[in-house]
């Protein structure tokens, strides 16, 4: 990509990947959640693998890391439901509520919502990853 | 009045992107149909779902136009165009006249009949603790559901990563 390309991605990506984990921990305060703020995460790293190349990206989060990640997500939300049993039923909210309007409060949702950011951002993340090293491969064949 | 205009617009978007020559000015006509669409939830005053929308319709052009603007993909409309067009008009006659039945059936625009809802809207805020109600249903009253969009999210990631792995199977 051009130069303007790279100095404006270079200026507001960590913007971008900041608001992103805004939305996700303010998910039980403001409209928002999981879902998207972590396709907002995702969106920052596709926009740093579109400017500067995916050999970049690729070193922010490899592989591994990113399929890691994702399980890593996902165990995490049906721990939460698990932990429910502990109060007498599936995804019970045992931890105490807090007063409203504050960010720590509302018990399991935050945890929730923070366990579906980290999925649904690797995930979309990965799937770009797939798609480009796909290309990758077909031209260099 | 706003959502019809959106709606008319959104018609015309999709008419267009069916009817274009190439491929990326179809994507590009489907975006435009989908900011619509979030707009239309805004005006509808459902800001979380206009959020979801807009952020997945970014990622999708973005995944789209990557994988469409190298590829000049002809159309292929010559054959038996009588017969395709006659037989879809007729579909959707069939189609629209059943839907014309359902929403018969349906509760007036603007007033929902508050069954179960009238009770998480009373009980959101104290039993959960969340001032986001949409949130508190969807993580807290019907978390299960949303444990089972998690799961088919999960599987669809494995299995686009398993269909699209690099190395490939090569032909001996």
């Amino acid at each position: 990509m051009s130069l303007i390309v790279k100095t404006i991605t270079r200026l507001i990506v960590g913007l971008v990947l900041l608001f992103g984990i805004y939305i996700v921990l303010h998910g039980h305060l403001s409209p928002g959640g999981g879902f998207s703020g972590g396709v907002i995460v995702a969106l920052s790293f596709v926009l740093m693998m579109l400017a500067f190349g995916e050999d970049v990206a690729v070193a922010k989060i490899s592989r591994n890391l990113a399929s890691n990640l994702e399980s890593i997500g996902a165990l995490m939300f049906l721990f939460i439901a698990i932990l429910g049993f502990l109060g007498g039923s599936f995804f019970l909210n045992i931890l105490s509520t807090g007063t409203p309007f504050k960010l720590f409060s509302a018990g399991t949702i935050i945890l929730s919502n923070i366990s579906i950011g980290i999925k649904v951002g690797i995930g979309l993340f990965a799937i770009f990853l797939a798609l480009v090293i796909l290309e990758k491969t077909k031209r260099e064949r | 009045m706003e959502v019809h205009i959106l709606l008319i617009f959104m018609i015309i978007g999709a008419i267009v992107a069916l009817e274009a020559r190439d491929l990326l000015s179809s994507v590009i006509v489907l975006g435009v149909v989908s900011f619509a669409l979030c707009l239309a939830f805004l005006i509808l005053k459902a800001p979380d779902l206009a959020i979801t929308q807009l952020v997945v319709e970014i990622l999708c052009l973005i995944i789209l136009i990557r994988a469409t603007i190298k590829r000049d993909l002809p159309l292929a409309i010559e054959g038996r165009w009588i017969f395709n067009t006659i037989s879809t008009v007729v579909f959707i006659c069939v189609f629209l006249y059943f839907v014309m039945l359902a929403l018969r059936e349906l509760p007036v625009f603007g007033e929902p009949i508050m069954a179960v809802v009238r009770e998480y809207l009373e009980k959101g805020k104290t039993e959960t603790g969340a001032v986001n109600l949409v949130t508190a249903v969807v993580l807290n009253f019907r978390a299960y559901d949303t444990l089972g969009e998690a799961a088919v999210l999960f599987t669809s990631i494995i299995g686009i990563v398993a269909v699209l792995r690099s190395p490939g199977k090569k032909k001996d």
